[in-house]
C-alpha cells in the first residue's frame, strides 16, 4: 500500500517509493537521503514542517514537500 | 614553504569545523572564495618538522550545482589540486555521509576518511568494523572525536601517508548497464578533448545532466562534433532522465558498505534529544520558549557584560586617559594634541572600547547557541509564522545570526534556494539589531532605565524582528511575489559546545570590534574631531564650529522625533560608517560638558535627553540605514547597487517614522 508521508502517524513507518516534487526539490530529497528504498519513520506531525527519522539522522520537511513524499507502508 | 595540501569535505553537522580548529588551532585565516561571498578558511599545521596547509570546503551533502557552496567546493577539489581529501563524515549517520564519499572517488581524488563523533554513536550502540569499513571503501579510515582533539594525531600520520605514496584511486562504483553504455559512449566522444575535468567524472556529468558543466564545456573547450552529440543526446533523454537512477546507484553503494560493517541496534535508542525536542519543538511551546531564551540571553549580556564586567573597562580607560594627559602635560605637547588625545581619541574612541565586555558576552553566548544545535529548532518553531509572512523557517536563521552581526546574516540567506525568499531574507537583515548597536543602547539604557536593561534590550531586538517580519510581509505581496522556497533541514542532536569553537567565534567577533574602533572609528572621530574644533574662532564642540553648522543644518530633519540638536543627528550620521560611531561621537561632543571627576557620558545624556526622546532615539539607531559594511554585501550578494540604494534610503525613512510615531505619540499621552 502507498500512502504520502503527511497521511502518516507519529511512530509510523514507511519505505520511500517516489517523490512527485519539482526536478530540484526532488533531487535534493534524493540526496539528503530519501531515495527509493529508504526507511523513513515519522516522530512529529501535528503542526509545522513533519520531523522524520532517516537513517538515524533527524529531518524536518515543510508540509508541502512532505506531502509529495510517497512511502510504500 | 608548505609540503603539501590537504582539503576539508563533509556534509553539514560532521563537524568539520571542529575538525579544521582542532587540526589547525590558530593557524588559520578566512577570506573568500574569488567571485563569490562564500567564506574560504584555511589554515596550517606543522607535523614532524614539516609544514602542511589546509583548505576547509563549506559543508556540503553532495557535490553537484545544486547550491554556491557546492559549486565552490567542487571546483576547488577539481582544480585546486589538493593532494588528498579529507573527508569528515558524522559515525551516527555513515550511510547518507558516504554519498558525498561515493562522488570524491568518481572526481578521481584520494581520499582519507576521518570517522568523527565515534563517541555519540556509540552512546547511541552504534558498533563499528573500522576495518571492514576500510577494505571495502579501499581507503583509510580512522575513528575521531574532534571535540576531544582525539584521533587528529593519527589522521594525519594516515593523510600523510597516503600523501607520499600516491596510491591509484579508482572510482568503484558501477553502474547499470544502460548508465554505464551512455558514459562510456560519452567518453568515447569527449576522449581527446582538452577538457577541464577527469573524463568518466565529465561524461557522468553530462548524463546526470548537469547544467553547470554542460555549459562550462560548450564554451569553448569542445569540437562541433562533441557538442552535436551532447545536443542530440539531450534530444532523445531529458536532462534529468537519470538523475535520480545515479543517486539511487551511489546510495546503493554506500548501502553495500555499511551492511554488516555498521550495526544500528533495531530501536533507535531514545536519546537525550528526542526528549528535549518533544518540549522545544512542542507545537505551543516552541515560539515562547524561543522567547524566553533569547530574553535569557539578553539579561546575562547586560548583566555579565555591563553591570558587572562594563565598570572595569570603563575605569582602565579612564585611567588611561588620565595617565596619557599627564604624560603630554609633562613633556610639553602642544595643546591642539592634547585635546585631540583626550577629546577625540579618549571621550570618542575609548568610549567605544568601554562596550568590549558587553559585546564578548553577547557573542559568547550566540556562539553557544549556534554551536549546541538550538539554531535548526528555532527555524523549526518559526517555520510555521515565517511561511504566513511568506518566508520560510530558514530564513530566521539569517535573522538571528544577524544579531551578532548583519554582515555574515546577509551571506547565509545564501543557503536558501530561491530567489525570493534569499532577496526578502536579504533586505529585512539590517532591522536584527546588531552587536555594533549594543554600546549605543547601553549608554542610553544607563542613563535612562538602569535597572531594566535585559528587558530594555529584549524589547528593541523583538521590535527589529517585527518591523522585519512585517516588510517580509509586505516584500512577499509587492516585490517578489510567488511561493516560498521548500523547507528540509536536518535537525543535528543538542550537544554540549566545543569551548574552543565557542570562543573561537567570540574572538572573531570581538577582535572585528576592536579593530574597528582603531581604523574606521578613529577615522570617523579624528575627521569630526578637526571639523568640531575648526574654525579657531568658533568655540570648539560648538555649534559655530563647522561640525556644528553642519549639524545645525542636518538637526531640523529630528525636530518631529524629538531629537533635534545638532550633536545628535551629526552622531548619527557618524554611525553610518559603523554604528559604534554613534557612541563615539556622542562622547566626543559631550566631553566639553563633562563635570571634571567622574565625569561620564552617561551623566551628559541624562542633560540631553528625556526617557522619551531617548526611546525614539534608541528605536532610530535600530532601524535607520545599516553600516557601510552591510549596504556592501547587500551590493555583493545581490548584485545590485539598486538594492544598496533602496536599502540606505527606506531603512532611514522607516527608522524616522518610527521615531516620529514614538515620540509625538508619547508627547501626545504625556510622556516625556
Ligand atoms: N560528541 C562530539 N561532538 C562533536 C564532535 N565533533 C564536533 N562536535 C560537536 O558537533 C557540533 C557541530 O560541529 P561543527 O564543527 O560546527 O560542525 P560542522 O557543521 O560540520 O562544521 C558542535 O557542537 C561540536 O562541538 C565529536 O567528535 N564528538
Amino acid at each position: 500500500m502507498t500512502k504520502g508521508l503527511l497521511a502518516l502517524k507519529n511512530g509510523d513507518t514507511g519505505k520511500v517509493k517516489s517523490i512527485q516534487a519539482g526536478r530540484t526539490a526532488t533531487k535534493r530529497l534524493y540526496e539528503m537521503g530519501f531515495n527509493t528504498g529508504a526507511p523513513v519513520k515519522i516522530i512529529k506531525n501535528d503542526s509545522g514542517p513533519v520531523i522524520v527519522y532517516l537513517n538515524g539522522c533527524k529531518v524536518a520537511l515543510g508540509r508541502g514537500l512532505a506531502e509529495k513524499i510517497i512511502l510504500d507502508i | 614553504m608548505s609540503s603539501g595540501t590537504i582539503a576539508l569535505v563533509g556534509n553539514p553537522n560532521s563537524g568539520k569545523t571542529t575538525f579544521f580548529n582542532a587540526l589547525t588551532g590558530s593557524n588559520q585565516y578566512v577570506g573568500n572564495w574569488p567571485g563569490v561571498t562564500v567564506e574560504k578558511k584555511e589554515g596550517s599545521f606543522t607535523y614532524r618538522g614539516k609544514e602542511y596547509h589546509v583548505v576547509d570546503l563549506p559543508g556540503t551533502y553532495s557535490l553537484g550545482a545544486f547550491s554556491e557552496d557546492e559549486i565552490v567546493a567542487r571546483d576547488y577539489i577539481l582544480t585546486g589540486n589538493p593532494d588528498v581529501i579529507i573527508n569528515v563524515i558524522d559515525a551516527s549517520n555513515v550511510e547518507r555521509n558516504l554519498y558525498l564519499t561515493t562522488q570524491l572517488l568518481e572526481m578521481g581524488k584520494r581520499v582519507v576518511i576521518a570517522l568523527n563523533m565515534v563517541d555519540e554513536a556509540k552512546r547511541r550502540d552504534i558498533e563499528f568494523d573500522i576495518q571492514g569499513l576500510s577494505k571495502r571503501l579501499n581507503l583509510p579510515v580512522v575513528p575521531t572525536i574532534a571535540s576531544k582533539e582525539k584521533g587528529i594525531e593519527d589522521i594525519i600520520k594516515v593523510a600523510i601517508q597516503v600523501m607520499e605514496k600516491k596510491p591509484p584511486v579508482k572510482s568503484p562504483l558501477k553502474y547499470n548497464e544502460v548508465i554505464e553504455h551512455h558514459i562510456n559512449h560519452m567518453e568515447e566522444v569527449l576522449k581527446g578533448e582538452n577538457l577541464p575535468y577527469p573524463l568518466r567524472w565529465t561524461a557522468l556529468k553530462i548524463i546526470e545532466g548537469d547544467r553547470e558543466v554542460i555549459k562550462k564545456l560548450n564554451k569553448s573547450i569542445l569540437n562541433q562534433k562533441a557538442i552535436n552529440y551532447i545536443k542530440d543526446f539531450f534530444k532523445y533523454h531529458s536532462s534529468g532522465d537519470f538523475e535520480l537512477e545515479i543517486i539511487d546507484a551511489r546510495y546503493a553503494f554506500a548501502h553495500s558498505i555499511v551492511d554488516g560493517t555498521i550495526n544500528r541496534p533495531e530501536e533507535d535508542v531514545i536519546t537525550i534529544t528526542d526528549k528535549i525536542d518533544k518540549i522545544f519543538t512542542n507545537k505551543y511551546l516552541g515560539v515562547p520558549i524561543f522567547a524566553i531564551i533569547m530574553l535569557i540571553v539578553f539579561q546575562l549580556t547586560f548583566a555579565l557584560g555591563q553591570d558587572t564586567l562594563g565598570g572595569v573597562v570603563a575605569y582602565l580607560v579612564e585611567g588611561l586617559g588620565s595617565l596619557i594627559e599627564s604624560f603630554l602635560l609633562g613633556i610639553n605637547a602642544p595643546g591642539w594634541l592634547i585635546a585631540f588625545m583626550i577629546e577625540g581619541v579618549i571621550n570618542g574612541v575609548g568610549t567605544v572600547i568601554e562596550f568590549v565586555p558587553i559585546i564578548t558576552v553577547l557573542y559568547l553566548l550566540l556562539g553557544f547557541l549556534e554551536d549546541s544545535g538550538y539554531m535548526a529548532r528555532a527555524a523549526y518553531v518559526w517555520d510555521d509564522l515565517m511561511r504566513k509572512l511568506g518566508l520560510q523557517g530558514k530564513a530566521f536563521i539569517s535573522m538571528i545570526i544577524g544579531f551578532g552581526c548583519n554582515v555574515p546574516g546577509i551571506m547565509s540567506a545564501r543557503t536558501l534556494d530561491n530567489k525570493k525568499d534569499k532577496m526578502i531574507t536579504i533586505l529585512i537583515n539590517p532591522f536584527m539589531s546588531c552587536g555594533a548597536k549594543l554600546p549605543i543602547y547601553s549608554v542610553f539604557i544607563a542613563a535612562f532605565f538602569p535597572n531594566h536593561g535585559g528587558l530594555i534590550l529584549f524589547s528593541l531586538y523583538t521590535f527589529g524582528i517585527i518591523v522585519g517580519l512585517i516588510l517580509a510581509k509586505i516584500y512577499s505581496k509587492t516585490l517578489f511575489k510567488g511561493e516560498s522556497s521548500y523547507f528540509i533541514m536536518e535537525l543535528p542532536p543538542y550537544r554540549i559546545p566545543t569551548i574552543k569553537n565557542v570562543l573561537r567565534n567570540m574572538w572573531d567577533n570581538v577582535y572585528g570590534f576592536i579593530k574597528r574602533a582603531g581604523t574606521t572609528i578613529f577615522v570617523v572621530i579624528t575627521l569630526l574631531w578637526v571639523l568640531a574644533v575648526l574654525p579657531a574662532s568658533a568655540q570648539p564642540y560648538g555649534e559655530f564650529s563647522i561640525l556644528g553648522r553642519i549639524g545645525a543644518f542636518l538637526a531640523p530633519i529630528f525636530k518631529l522625533a524629538g531629537f533635534g540638536t545638532w550633536q545628535e543627528s551629526v552622531a548619527l550620521f557618524a554611525g553610518i560608517p559603523a554604528k559604534e560611531a554613534v557612541i563615539g561621537t556622542l562622547g566626543m561632543l559631550y566631553a566639553s560638558e563633562y563635570v571634571e571627576e567622574g565625569a561620564l557620558l552617561v551623566n551628559a545624556i541624562r542633560q540631553h535627553f528625556t526617557s522619551l526622546t531617548t526611546l525614539s532615539y534608541m528605536a532610530m539607531t535600530l532601524l535607520y540605514t545599516p553600516c557601510v559594511a552591510t549596504l556592501g554585501i547587500i551590493k555583493k550578494e545581490t548584485n545590485s547597487y539598486k538594492w544598496m540604494i533602496y536599502m540606505a534610503l527606506s531603512s532611514f525613512v522607516i527608522g524616522w517614522i518610527v521615531a516620529v510615531l514614538i515620540f509625538q505619540i508619547g508627547s501626545l499621552l504625556g510622556f516625556s
